[in-house]
C-alpha cells in the first residue's frame, strides 16, 4: 500500500482514472503541462497526452467543454482551481450541468467531475478563502463530496468520475501536503455517498467535514480526556447526504454537534440540524448545536484570521456546552 | 440527414438551386405555419408560459442545417423551434412539449425555451441567453477523440455577442482548432433593445478577426445564402481548421415573446421588413423561376395539412405523466 499524502492521492486517482476510463478527458488552467498549481495532475500530460490539457483562464468555457464533451460521449474531469473562481461560471454547472438528465429524461447525460478546493490558509484574500460547498449542494443534480483524507482524496474522486451525472468534489487546500498515509490503490470504486463513523462514542454526535475534521478529532480527544465520549461522522458526501448514519448516532448520543468552516447562515449545517429535527427530534436532549465560521467577509491577516475561524477550542467548547445541558 | 421536410414540392422550378429552393421554402413555411399554431395555442391558454417565436428568421436554421450532417450536434436558444424543426424534429412532438403532454419531445419537462432531441442532432434550446455557445465547444471537443468527424454548430442572436460566455466559447474553439461554427442570428433587437446603442461597432462577425478565425456576414433571410456560408464552415470545421463566425441578417417580424408590446418599434419597421422576409422572397423567387401558383399552392396546402395534423394529435394526448416528475435526476 503507497504512502501518500492528500495531493499525491487525488493524483494517483486522477491517472488510475484516466487509465481505467479511456473516454476520460481532463484539463484546466495550469493544469497539463505544469501539472496545476498544486501537483494534483503532475505527470498526466507526459503519460497520457492529449487527452490532457491546459486551457485559457475561462472558467464557463472548461465547464461548458466539459458539459458539450460529456454529452457527446466523454467522461470529462477538469479543474476550477479555486472555488472562488467557480462564481464568474455558476451558469455553466447550476443552468446547464445539473438540467442534462432532468430535462431530457435520461436521453442526455452529463458524465463530468469538476475538482476545485477551497478554505481559509494563512494569508488567504477573501477572494480566495470561501467555503462554498452549501453552494453546490443546494443544487439538485449535482452530487458533491469534500474528502477529508488521503485514503478519501482518493476514492471520492474515484467515486465522483465513475459517477454518470455531475459531480462536484471539494478538495481543501490545508490538506494537500499534509502527512503521508497508507493509501490502498487497488480497491473497487465505491458508488458515491456514504458517511464514516470517524470514531464511536456514546454521549454527542459530532458531525463534519472536510478540513474541519482534524479539528473535530482533536476536540473528541479533548472531551474524552474529560470523560465524554463523543462519536464523530465525517460526512463525506453532502449531496447525496448520509442522513441514516447521523440519524442512528443522534438516536443513541441524544445530542448533537455539527461543525464547519463555512460560514454559520446558509451553511449545510443548517440542513442537517433540520433533517435531524425531522429524524430524531424526541431523541434529542439537548438543543443542536451549529460551530462555523461568524458571518463575516474573511481577511488575509493570520492573526485576524485566527480571530475568525474556528477550531478544536471552539469545536470543544460547543461539544461542552451541549453535553452540559441535562436530559 | 433526417429529411427537413415531409413534403416533397411539386412542379418544382428547374434545376437543382429551383428544386432546393423549393424544398426549402417548404421547411421555412413548416417552420412559419407551426410558430402561427403556437401563438394561437398561447392566446387560448393551451399553452402555458413564456414563447419565443423565430417568425421571420426560419431561413436561418433551414440554410444552416441543410449544411450539416445527422452526425453533427446542433445547439440553439430558446427562440429554437425552428431549428428543432430543421432537424427533422416532428411538429407532433414539439407541440406535445409546448402543451405539456406525455408525447412532448421531452415529456413536458423543457417547454417552450429549454427542449432537446438529441437523437435528431439536436442538443437544445438553451435559455440562458449565450450559455449554449461553451457546449458546443465542448461538443466539438469530444469529436477530437472520438474519430466521429462530428462538428458543432450554436447558434444565438447577436445580444448574445455581449456575453461573457460567448467570448470564451470563441477563445476557446479558436485556441484549439475546434470544429464549431458560431451562427449569429442577428435581428437587431438584443431582446427589447436595438442592438446597435448596446455596441460601438454593429458589424458583429467582425469580431472573429480579433480571435484569428474567419468571420462572414449574410443574408439571413435567403435560406441558400446561408446554406453556402454554413457549408463552407463546415468545411473548414471537418478538416480540423477551427471554428468560424456566420453572421446572419435577418429580422423578427413579432415581439421577443408572446405579449411583447413591441413599443420600441419605429413606424413602419416591421411592416417593411415583411416585404423582404424569407418566405415572401423565396415565394416570388420560386413564381419567377417557373413554378406555377397552382404548384405552389399545393406545396401550401400539404405543409398546412401536415401541421394541422401535428397539432390535433398534440392536442389529443395525454397530459404528462406526474408519477415521474421526480425521475431522472440521477443515474
Amino acid at each position: 500500500m503507497p504512502e501518500l499524502n492528500y495531493v499525491s492521492a487525488v493524483n494517483a486517482a486522477l491517472h488510475r482514472a484516466m487509465d481505467e476510463f479511456p473516454e476520460a478527458i481532463a484539463f484546466g488552467e495550469d493544469f497539463a503541462i505544469p501539472g496545476g498549481v498544486f501537483t494534483a495532475s503532475k505527470g498526466l500530460r507526459d503519460r497520457f497526452g492529449e487527452r490532457v490539457f491546459d486551457t485559457p483562464i475561462s472558467e464557463a468555457a472548461i465547464l461548458g467543454g466539459a458539459i458539450g464533451a460529456a454529452v457527446r460521449g466523454r467522461r470529462p474531469i477538469v479543474e476550477i482551481m479555486w472555488v472562488d473562481f467557480f462564481l464568474v461560471a455558476l451558469d455553466q454547472i447550476v443552468n446547464q450541468a445539473a438540467n442534462v438528465r432532468y430535462v431530457s429524461q435520461g436521453e442526455l447525460t452529463a458524465p463530468l467531475t469538476v475538482r476545485t478546493q477551497q478554505g481559509v490558509l494563512a494569508g488567504s484574500c477573501a477572494q480566495h478563502s470561501q467555503s462554498l460547498e452549501a453552494i453546490f449542494a443546494h443544487v439538485p443534480g449535482l452530487i458533491v463530496g469534500l474528502p477529508a483524507t488521503p485514503q478519501d482524496a482518493y476514492d471520492m474522486l474515484l467515486s465522483a468520475i465513475a459517477a454518470d451525472d455531475p459531480a462536484v468534489v471539494i478538495e481543501h487546500r490545508s490538506l494537500y501536503f499534509g502527512p503521508r498515509a497508507p493509501v490502498s490503490v487497488d480497491g473497487p470504486i465505491e458508488p458515491v455517498g456514504g458517511a464514516r463513523v470517524r470514531r464511536a462514542g456514546e454521549d454527542v454526535t459530532l458531525v463534519t467535514w472536510g478540513a474541519m475534521l482534524g479539528a473535530a478529532v482533536s476536540a473528541a480527544e479533548q472531551l474524552a480526556d474529560e470523560g465524554v465520549s463523543v462519536e464523530l461522522i465525517d460526512a463525506r458526501w453532502l449531496a447525496p447526504f448520509d442522513t441514516a448514519t447521523v440519524t442512528a448516532s443522534v438516536e443513541k448520543t441524544g445530542r448533537l454537534v455539527i461543525a464547519h468552516e463555512a460560514n454559520v447562515s446558509g451553511g449545510f449545517g443548517a440542513e442537517v440540524a433540520a433533517r435531524i429535527a425531522n429524524e430524531a427530534l424526541w431523541s434529542l436532549e439537548a438543543p443542536i448545536v451549529r460551530v462555523g465560521l461568524p458571518d463575516s467577509r474573511i481577511p488575509a491577516a493570520p492573526v485576524l484570521q485566527r480571530a475568525l475561524v474556528p477550531g478544536a477550542e471552539q469545536i470543544a467548547a460547543a461539544l461542552r456546552e451541549t453535553v452540559a445541558v441535562p436530559a | 440527414m433526417t429529411p427537413t421536410t415531409t413534403t416533397t414540392p411539386a412542379a418544382a422550378p428547374a434545376g437543382p438551386a429551383g428544386a432546393a429552393l423549393a424544398g426549402q421554402f417548404a421547411a421555412m413555411l413548416r417552420i412559419r405555419r407551426f410558430e402561427e399554431r403556437i401563438e394561437k395555442m398561447r392566446h387560448a391558454g393551451e399553452v402555458i408560459g413564456s414563447v419565443h417565436l423565430c417568425i421571420g428568421q426560419e431561413a436561418i436554421p433551414v440554410g444552416a442545417r441543410a449544411a450539416l450532417e445527422e452526425r453533427d450536434a446542433l445547439f440553439s436558444t430558446y427562440r429554437g423551434h425552428g431549428w428543432a424543426l430543421a432537424c427533422g424534429v416532428p411538429a407532433e412532438a414539439l407541440f406535445g412539449e409546448l402543451l405539456g403532454k406525455r408525447t412532448g419531445v421531452n415529456g413536458g419537462r423543457g417547454g417552450s425555451a429549454y427542449f432537446s432531441a438529441p437523437s435528431y442532432g439536436f442538443y437544445g434550446e438553451n435559455s440562458i441567453v449565450g450559455g449554449g455557445a461553451p457546449i458546443a465547444a465542448g461538443a466539438a471537443l469530444a469529436a477530437r477523440y472520438d474519430g466521429s468527424g462530428a462538428i458543432a454548430l450554436t447558434a444565438f442572436g447577436e445580444g448574445a455577442m455581449n456575453q461573457g460566455s460567448v467570448h470564451e466559447a470563441l477563445n476557446f474553439a479558436a485556441a484549439f482548432d475546434l470544429g464549431v461554427i458560431f451562427v449569429i442570428e442577428n435581428n437587431r433587437y438584443s431582446e427589447l433593445t436595438p442592438t446597435k446603442d448596446m455596441v460601438r461597432d454593429d458589424e458583429l462577425w467582425k469580431r472573429a478577426a480579433a480571435y484569428g478565425i474567419p468571420g462572414v456576414r449574410v443574408d439571413g433571410n435567403d435560406p441558400l445564402a446561408v446554406r453556402d456560408a454554413v457549408a463552407e464552415a463546415a468545411a473548414r470545421a471537418r478538416a480540423g481548421e477551427g471554428p468560424t463566425v456566420v453572421e446572419t441578417m435577418t429580422e423578427r417580424l413579432v415581439g421577443h415573446y408572446i405579449g411583447d408590446g413591441e413599443a420600441y418599434r419605429q413606424e413602419g419597421e416591421v411592416a417593411a421588413a415583411r416585404e423582404r422576409e424569407p418566405l415572401v422572397v423565396a415565394r416570388a423567387a420560386l413564381l419567377d423561376g417557373g413554378m406555377s401558383a397552382d404548384s405552389l399552392e399545393e406545396l401550401v396546402t400539404s405543409v398546412e395539412a401536415e401541421i394541422d395534423a401535428a397539432a390535433a394529435a398534440a392536442l389529443a394526448a395525454e397530459p404528462a405523466d406526474t408519477t415521474t416528475v421526480r425521475e431522472h435526476l440521477h443515474a
